[in-house]
């Protein structure tokens, strides 16, 4: 098995509002190896972007905090960094794609500016060195004619074309860890395969470790090796993506898939779970899915479920797994 | 059926574009017109003398209140007429534009320099520093500035300097406000988190990432601020807190003339026409710019 490159382990990352405390995070573990894509799957708000800002370290100021846990990317304890330490990591050994393209790139500067910042901030090359550089990173993801291209800016290239140069902003000091915070969304589904197919040939050339954050099963189970649930903060099962598909465990895991519509299936009302999410600020002392679950036993209510390891990669939270 | 609405379209097409013709011709004039007054503004003030025909500042007691040219009993020595000291009025407005120019660009250069600075440090570091320099923002606009400016000029003694300084020391909130805005708005935009995720330290991304994108609105109040501080120079020196005389200065002369308004109106009403003139010169400017760099006005 391949070294591991990012370790997550009891995470909590809470939002400090005049309201009170958002536990958005709220222990969530889990780890990335070498050449692996971990995607996280769940809906809107439950924590999955606040997870890769907490790696990044990023969270917004003021109120976003990391209150609990280890990032450990490499070895080296992400939290324990100061904050020119991290700042030396990010961009060159943990990098992040964002889901906009149309706004991750600063209007007023050539595309090729913008790669060279990140060159320049890490890598102390030779003045002459950065563009040869610069013109690789757009090569790894595949743009043609990158010499034209560096001298455009980013109001001349198409959304597909952003997209990638924003992959070659984040690769460009060729990182160890990857987060790609749903980078397919704002794209059209054409688009989004072409994307996807780069990714893996990225991951192919330099093994980073990616980490994919999504709200889509489809992409999921085109691009990850594993895959972690999260519902309301918390990771409910994590497996190979083959085995979430085929033998999902946790209820929750199970409606999700089954929300998903198909087009071997004959026209049916789709599924939906029914219901809300909980309100991060007054979570219920049981099971987080307890409310919206269907097969919940009385224990449910009272306690949180523990973690089940079912196999050596495939582990969930849930009472009725034994 | 399917060729009547294409004939209807083509003329409907037509017709707009004559109408957008006459609306682009009206609105290049409008641009035009501020434009060369503001480089002729410039032009006279460099070479102001070598096209002034006499000295400003001396004074002929056999020739005063001389009419300009044009009216019964004016002569051509003195084409724009004398005041009560017998200075040629055309001379003194030539070379009151070289102070008028001077007073607001180095004012703008000064108020758009700190106001740009605490701005952006406010937008973006945020919290306690934010809370801080817009107090300081919100007292500064809160001050009667013509106050301050006759303070300044009892303290200092009148003079170039002084009506610099008394225009300069609140002028600047303005433009910290505006700059604080932009840059609240930017900060937020995913290209700033794009920069942090590339490992930039907070003073690259003010300096790279925030400071070239508020340069639009920066500009524009620039241009619109020539107009506003000209008028405020002219206005302290009409009250005599400004440029102090002999030195000739559109606001002093406004004020000189006013006791002869009844026998000799021109000395009044030259440079105060040339105020009028470039204040609106610079509103259009500011104007025009505006609009030419916003982008949801812009047409590509």
């Amino acid at each position: 098995m391949s070294n591991v490159v990012l370790q997550v382990e009891d995470l909590h990352t809470s939002f400090f509002t005049r309201m009170g405390e958002v536990k958005a995070v709220d222990g969530v573990s889990f780890l990335i190896r070498e050449g692996e894509t971990f995607g996280i799957v769940g809906e809107s708000g439950c924590g999955k972007s606040v997870t890769g800002l907490s790696i990044m370290r990023l969270l917004p100021e003021p109120g976003g905090q990391i209150v609990g846990g280890k990032i450990i990317l490499e070895g080296k304890n992400l939290l324990e960094l100061s904050k020119k330490a991290m700042r030396a990591y990010r961009g060159k050994i943990v990098s992040m794609i964002l889901q906009d393209p149309m706004s991750s790139l600063n209007p007023v500067y050539q595309v090729g500016d913008q790669i060279a910042e990140s060159v320049r901030l890490h890598q102390g090359l030779p003045e002459n060195m950065v563009e040869p550089e610069v013109i690789s990173a757009l090569r790894l993801l595949r743009i043609p004619a990158p010499e034209v291209r560096i001298k455009e800016y980013p109001f001349q290239l198409s959304g597909g074309m952003r997209q990638r140069v924003v992959g070659s902003i984040a690769m460009s000091c060729k990182p160890r860890l990857l987060i790609a915070d749903e980078p397919t969304t704002a794209l059209d589904s054409t688009i989004q395969a072409q994307y996807i197919a780069l990714f893996e040939d990225i991951q192919a050339k330099t093994n980073v470790a990616i980490m994919f954050i999504t709200h889509d099963f489809g992409v999921i189970s085109r691009i990850c090796d594993r895959v972690g649930v999260m519902y309301a903060g918390k990771i409910v099962e994590t497996a190979p993506t083959r085995e979430i598909f085929k033998a999902p465990k946790h209820p929750y895991t199970v409606a999700l898939i089954h929300s998903v519509p198909r087009l071997d299936q004959k026209d049916e009302r789709l599924f939906s779970i029914e219901g809300q999410p909980p309100s991060l600020m007054n979570l219920p002392p049981g099971c987080r899915f307890c409310p919206r679950c269907t097969v919940a036993l009385d224990v449910c209510k009272e306690q949180q479920p523990p973690e089940v390891k079912i196999s050596d990669n495939h582990s969930v939270s849930c009472w009725r797994v034994k | 059926m399917t060729v009547a609405p294409n004939i209807e379209a083509k003329t409907t097409n037509k017709r707009k574009g004559g109408v957008s013709r006459w609306s682009r011709i009206m609105k290049n004039l409008t641009f035009i017109i501020p434009l060369s007054i503001f480089i002729i503004l410039i032009l006279t003030s460099i070479f102001a003398p070598f096209i002034a025909p006499h000295d400003p500042e001396a004074t002929s007691l056999t020739e005063r209140r001389l009419p300009p040219a044009f009216i019964e009993g004016g002569s051509t020595k003195y084409l724009l007429g004398t005041d009560s000291l017998g200075r040629d009025v055309l001379s003194r407005v030539i070379y009151g534009a070289r102070v008028s120019l001077s007073v607001s660009l180095m004012v703008i250069a000064i108020t758009a320099g700190i106001g740009t600075l605490m701005g952006i440090a406010s937008g973006y570091l945020g919290g306690r520093i934010d809370g801080f320099l817009m107090r300081v923002v919100d007292i500064a606009m809160s001050f009667p500035g013509l106050v301050l400016a006759m303070l300044l000029a009892v303290a200092l003694g009148p003079g170039f300097f002084t009506v610099v300084i008394a225009l300069s020391a609140l002028g600047w909130a303005g433009y910290a406000r505006l700059i604080r805005g932009e840059t609240l708005r930017i900060r937020n935009s995913d290209f700033v988190a794009q920069a942090r995720i590339s490992g930039a330290s907070s003073w690259r991304i003010m300096l790279r990432h925030i400071f070239p994108n508020v340069l639009n609105p920066l500009i524009i109040i620039m241009t619109l601020a020539v107009g506003m501080m000209i008028l405020a120079e002219s206005g302290m020196s009409y009250l005599g807190i400004g440029i102090p005389p002999p030195t000739p200065s559109w606001g002093s002369m406004v004020s000189d003339g006013r006791n002869d308004l009844d026998v000799a109106w021109w000395i009044s009403t030259f440079p105060g026409i040339c105020i009028g003139l470039v204040v609106l010169s610079g509103n259009f400017l500011g104007d025009w710019l505006r609009d030419k760099m916003d982008p949801r006005l812009r047409q590509l």
